[in-house]
């Protein structure tokens, strides 16, 4: 099991540090009763926190819920609440345990999530395992809306809204094309909120103890705290809770590391010494990943890897994503030993301007970020690679891409 | 218009269509696998695989009402559109409604593919596949051009070709699914820079 | 006044057929593997008739025109 950090950045919210997964009593002792509030003054108050996704996105999540509300009564179609704990994300490890130790935060979010929207459904997505949800939900004997828990087989779009709302629709857990998009018509063809498990567990708080509070963390401009999967060589990956606006450089060591990468791995790499003083801001936190990359290791042969994952994760239905994460994939894999490079950053460029945008869901485009930050950042690597060595001395691989088959 | 007129006349409908038919049917596989046709422009496939199948129902059209309205042989309007309960050849001509029946189905939802999307559309334009088989072995077992040189050449032709374009149609498919983004990893990890 | 049309492709359905672009060249062309780049410019009220013939014919109902959303 993940070990959550004795670095405290900020009075724990979501995670109590070393602490053991809460059954409901427990739950009831740390945080207090549910909130018991009206649908209309919920959505105020989350409007008022400031509160943004915590899924990658970081849209506003009361113009979200006010959407998908807003949608259910134009349709006549009671609305469904899907928590998404999927997490897709090969180096995120947040949700998955928010989910082992706060399952009770989250579950008293998706309730007050469905109640705001007026949804008739409730869903809890994760992938395999998680047996215990179960026996949580078991124990909530209160809840207006019975929750039912669907595991979605492993995979990086597994998490994707209009890939779960199908799959929990019954058909494939893949992307579709967003005519109307999943708010409108989603699960059953009815409004679906997807809403991923962090962000369900601080509307929890914002519920019980106010707006105000809320923004006792973070910034005026970027309020809140978030989840942080920290990735640092030589250590287990570590779940933190950060609040927004601190340093980078507090959340991991950045002497001896060459870049960051931020966001995840449709995020983007950021040199160490811009990341020391980057503020963590939701706007390229994505899916809360932050791993450095040592002095001595490859970041090229790295972001290689990942594009291999990436290209053999599309979902494979569009044209563009099907034909170019492969070649990107490829090429870039030209890219990551010494040797001649050819028309290779010519192609990159090519076919990254062909693929983005061009598919049903971001995973081109997210895939092309990665590649645009990797030339920029690693550019000193690149031209090293093409005349013939590698300043790097530690080929062992870093970054977590799970086997393929 | 006497009943050999008649006669004459239905079976050389009957022919036409199967020659129409089978070009429809080579036309619409050609659309499936984007071929493009010398001269034409993209949609020109398209256009020529729909004009064409709505000159084959025009020619089926009269092959059924000379048939119907020829009294020598007792086919009643129930016969065209319900198989098997005729009095005349019931079985050959049975075949041969299973095959309008399966036109019918197919026309229908083709003229209204916009309204019913394309995966209804897809999932009765299949039923193409089976009209054309069943549709031959009518004509073989109820003509009475069967066993004529001129007749057999033109069956032997109609059927070379269906099957070499089915052929082809099934190999589409399964390159199609052999794309996968694997494999396309694959392909390009092998290409040098 | 009528409100302004725009492409909108599916592309998990699209195959690359290109009729698209047969019909609207000045909206459409093809990548280098056949599939339809689209420049995203509401059609013009001229151009709608041949957008709409597009949407008819393409061969596995892709493209369809959307009427643009203000604000």
């Amino acid at each position: 099991m993940t070990a959550t950090f004795p670095d405290l950045h900020m009075p724990p919210r979501l995670l109590v540090p070393g602490a053991t997964p809460a059954d409901l009593a427990t739950h009831h002792q740390r945080y207090g009763p549910p909130a018991q509030v009206d649908p209309e003054i919920l959505l105020r108050t989350f409007a008022e926190s400031g509160l943004t996704g915590r899924g990658g996105a970081g849209f506003p999540t009361y113009r979200k819920l006010v959407s998908v509300a807003e949608a259910g009564r134009r349709t006549g179609r009671a609305p469904v609440v899907v928590a998404n704990g999927a997490e897709g994300e090969p180096a995120s490890r947040k949700d998955r345990t928010l989910l082992r130790l706060s399952p009770h935060l989250v579950l008293d979010g998706l309730q007050l999530a469905a109640r705001t929207v007026g949804a008739g459904e409730a869903y809890l997505a994760v992938e395999d395992g998680a047996t215990w949800l179960e026996s949580a939900l078991a124990q909530r004997t209160a809840d207006p809306l019975p929750v039912k828990v669907v595991r979605l087989p492993r995979s990086f779009l597994s998490g994707q809204a209009a890939a779960l709302a199908r799959y929990v629709s019954g058909g494939a857990a893949l992307p579709t094309h967003q005519r109307p998009p999943v708010r409108e018509r989603g699960v059953h063809r009815a409004p679906t909120l997807v809403q991923n498990v962090e962000t369900l567990a601080h509307l929890a708080l914002v519920a019980r103890y106010g707006a105000d509070w809320y923004r006792t963390a973070g910034t005026p401009a970027q309020p809140g705290s978030a989840l942080c999967t920290v990735h640092v060589p030589g250590r287990e990956p570590r779940v933190v809770e950060a609040p927004y606006g601190l340093p980078l450089g507090r959340l991991l060591p950045l002497e001896g590391a060459r870049a960051v990468l931020v966001g995840g791995y449709h995020g983007s790499w950021i040199p160490a010494s811009e990341a020391a003083e980057l503020a963590l801001d939701a706007g390229y936190l994505g899916a809360g990943v932050l791993a450095a990359l040592p002095v001595d290791r490859c970041g090229l042969a790295e972001t290689a890897r990942v594009l291999r994952y990436l290209a053999l994760q599309s979902a494979g239905q569009c044209g563009p994503c099907l034909n170019g994460l492969p070649r990107i994939a490829g090429a870039f894999r030209t890219l990551a030993a010494p040797g001649p490079q050819g028309t290779v950053r010519a192609d990159l460029a090519r076919w990254s301007g062909l693929v983005e945008g061009r598919g049903a869901c971001h995973h081109p485009d997210g895939t092309v970020r990665l590649v645009r930050s990797a030339l920029t950042t690693f550019a000193a690597e690149v031209d090293a690679h093409a005349r013939g060595h590698c300043t790097a001395t530690d080929h062992r691989p870093l970054l977590p891409v799970p086997e393929e088959g | 218009m006497s009943s050999e007129t008649l006669w004459y006349a239905n079976r050389a409908t009957g022919a036409v269509c199967l020659v129409l038919f089978t070009i429809v049917v080579l036309l619409g596989i050609a659309v499936r696998s984007r071929t493009r046709l010398p001269g034409l422009p993209r949609f020109g496939t398209m256009s020529l695989h729909r004009t064409l199948s709505l000159s084959a129902t025009a020619f089926l059209a009269l092959h059924i009402s000379t048939a119907v309205v020829d009294g020598y042989v007792d086919i009643t309007v129930v016969d065209v559109l319900v198989p098997f309960v005729g009095d005349y050849r019931p079985l050959w001509l049975g075949l041969g409604t299973v095959a309008l029946d399966l036109v019918l189905a197919v026309l229908v939802t083709s003229l209204l593919r916009e309204r019913l999307g394309h995966r209804t559309w897809r999932t009765v334009h299949r039923l193409a596949y089976a009209s054309w088989p069943v549709a031959l072995v009518h004509g073989i077992g109820i003509g009475t051009d069967t066993g004529a040189d001129w007749m057999t050449w033109l069956t032997v032709a109609c059927v070379a070709a269906a099957v070499a374009a089915f052929a082809a149609r099934l190999a589409h498919a399964a390159r199609a699914a052999r794309r996968t983004p694997a494999a396309l990893l694959r392909t390009a990890e092998g290409a040098r820079p | 006044m009528s409100t302004a049309q725009h492409i909108d492709i599916d592309r998990t359905v699209c195959q690359g057929h290109g009729l698209c672009a047969d019909f609207l060249p000045e909206h459409i062309v093809l990548d280098e593997w056949g599939y339809p780049l689209v420049d995203g410019a509401p059609v013009p009220a001229g151009t709608v008739r041949r957008a709409r013939r597009a949407a008819a014919d393409c061969p596995v109902l892709a493209l369809a025109l959307i009427p643009v959303r203000a604000g």
